[in-house]
């Protein structure tokens, strides 16, 4: 379980020719967990768009072990299309292809067991619009088991999540990394950072990538957030929080 | 006379027996097919590229050719102008695409105003369901069966791609071509539906079932065969009217389908029904219990 899952090198990316993130280069093995932390425009969803293999790379070189499975934001998802949260599961089988067929019974028993998994069985038939936010990501989670990736991508997972989400979702990805996938998880959060097993901070090109305790430093901090970052002295030692204006599409 | 008489009146007439055979075929698809169109929002596309088919129309017309061929012919030179307008950073794509439809409607009537143009305009514009020949039936025909199975094989990805394209992208899926193909049934069911309802109405077989449906619908699939089945009521309610009160027979079918909108729109369910009512009735049960 320590083959390299994920390999950049030197990457670079553009919008309509205005370069956006620049000299990105890390490594991930099996079973590591990596968060991507950065400010709002950083580049954070523009990696991941670039591993997805939607945008190409201006520059360098990248190597993933399998396609890998995404986690997007709510707020990118239609809450009025009329999905049930088994539909959007449902929806990870089309990376199995044979997309012009109804799906068969061994790819409704996976979506039923990631919602299982993710403790929606009880509203599978609920439209995802109705689900509460933590639900909701829940949901999305249980379309990324679905596609049984190496490698999963996972945006924001617990941005405007319940405590309870929060808990069944970390523990899922706790199982996650002892199954030997690797996760990417983007973060606004500098504090949860340190529960990774590596940190890769983004602002428009790469500040600084290595095990928490050497990235999560003040300085590269700092250079990741500029301005949004607060560090809060609480007697029993500094906290590192930032200011988000949230916007997405970065 | 009683009311079944009444209903039946128009189909002892073969001239309105076609009418609701070519409504009934071109409804049953693009009653299906507006469920994507309003869920891509697809709206401004679908009313800019059938008026802008117009001087298609009125050159097969003047040139004595079917009228499904200037209407492809049309649909084609229309969304190239259109997609060329749209690119000029200048204006924006909404403004380009007004001038080029403006100007697409201003050559088409200038074409049909001509002294030897043989068809009416109003004819063009609005639509003749009472004067379908053999030719377009068989084309509403051929649309219904190829363009209903193009959807069922294109269930899955369109869902996919509604719902989240970066997502479906990520389970495999490119959103690009799925869209694309939607475009090209959006083409087809119009220079179809152009026929019997011309280059102004024939946005309200696409547009009205789909918001007819749209709050009663629990699933992409209910919601097409439910939009298939109000075009398909609301083109034969038009017939009867048009029949009985001998308005024009284009007009009365677009005003029934769009009166199907506004009812559908009107009936909205109350929040939470897509839940069911017994979970509804739970839901109220628990909260109404003492102490809470």
């Amino acid at each position: 379980m320590n083959g390299t899952a994920v390999r950049v090198e030197q990457l670079a990316a553009a919008y309509r020719g205005e370069p956006v993130l620049e000299h990105v280069t890390f490594e991930a093995q099996e079973g590591e967990s990596v968060c991507v932390l950065g400010p709002n425009g950083g580049g954070k969803t523009t990696l991941f768009r670039v591993l997805l293999g939607e945008l190409e790379p201006t520059a360098g070189r990248m190597e993933l072990s399998g396609r890998p499975a995404y986690m997007a934001q709510t707020e990118r998802t239609r809450l009025d299309f009329p999905v049930t949260a088994f539909d959007v599961a449902l929806m990870g089988t089309l990376a199995a292809g044979r997309w012009w067929l109804p799906p068969r019974r061994p790819e409704r028993d996976a979506a039923a067991a990631a919602l299982e998994r993710v403790g929606l069985a009880g509203v599978a038939g609920v439209r995802f619009g109705e689900l509460s936010g933590g639900q909701r990501q829940r949901a999305l989670l249980a379309r990324a088991l679905v596609q049984d990736a190496p490698v999963l991508l996972l945006d924001e997972p617990l941005s405007g999540v319940d405590p309870a989400s929060a808990t069944l979702i970390t523990g899922v990805f706790d199982e996650l990394r002892s199954e030997g996938r690797a996760l990417l998880v983007a973060s606004h959060d500098v504090e949860s950072a340190r529960s990774f097993d590596l940190v890769l901070c983004l602002n428009r090109h790469q500040v600084a990538f290595g095990a928490p305790a050497e990235t999560l430093n003040r300085a590269a901090l700092e250079a990741t957030y500029g301005h949004e970052l607060i560090v809060l002295d609480d007697g029993g030692g500094t906290r590192a929080v930032t200011v988000q204006h949230h916007e997405h599409g970065d | 006379m009683d009311v079944l008489d009444f209903l039946v009146d128009p189909l002892r007439s073969g001239i309105d027996r076609r009418a609701l055979l070519e409504l009934a075929l071109v409804g049953g698809f693009c009653g299906a097919l507006g469920f994507w169109v309003v869920t891509e929002r697809l709206v401004y596309s679908a009313e800019s590229l059938s008026h802008g088919l117009l001087p298609g129309l009125v050159l097969a017309a003047l040139a004595g050719a079917p009228l499904l061929l200037g209407a492809a012919g049309g649909a084609l030179v229309a969304a190239a102008l259109i997609a060329f307008a749209a690119r000029d950073p200048r204006i924006g794509p909404d403004t380009g695409t007004a001038v080029a439809v403006t100007g697409l409607v201003g050559l088409g009537a200038l074409l049909a105003l001509a002294p030897d143009s043989p068809q009416r305009l109003e004819e063009l514009l609005f639509g003749d369901p009472l004067g379908v020949t053999d030719g377009d039936l068989a084309a509403a025909a051929i649309l219904l069966v190829l363009g209903g199975a193009a959807l069922v094989a294109l269930h899955r990805p369109l869902s996919a791609v509604a719902f989240d394209a970066g997502g479906a992208a990520a389970a495999g899926l490119r959103p690009a071509p799925v869209r694309l193909v939607l475009l090209v049934l959006l083409a087809a069911a119009v220079g179809v539906a152009v026929q019997g309802l011309g280059a102004l109405l024939v946005l309200a077989v696409l547009i009205g079932p789909p918001l007819a449906v749209r709050h009663h619908a629990r699933t992409p699939a209910r919601a097409m065969l439910g939009g298939a089945a109000v075009a398909v009521l609301a083109g034969s309610v038009g017939i009867e009217v048009s029949f009985h009160a001998h308005s024009a027979a284009g007009a009365s079918v677009a005003l029934a389908l769009c009166a199907a909108a506004a009812l559908g729109s009107a009936l909205r369910p109350s929040p939470g029904w897509a839940r069911g009512g017994a979970w509804q009735r739970s839901r109220r049960r628990a909260r109404a219990l003492p102490g809470r």
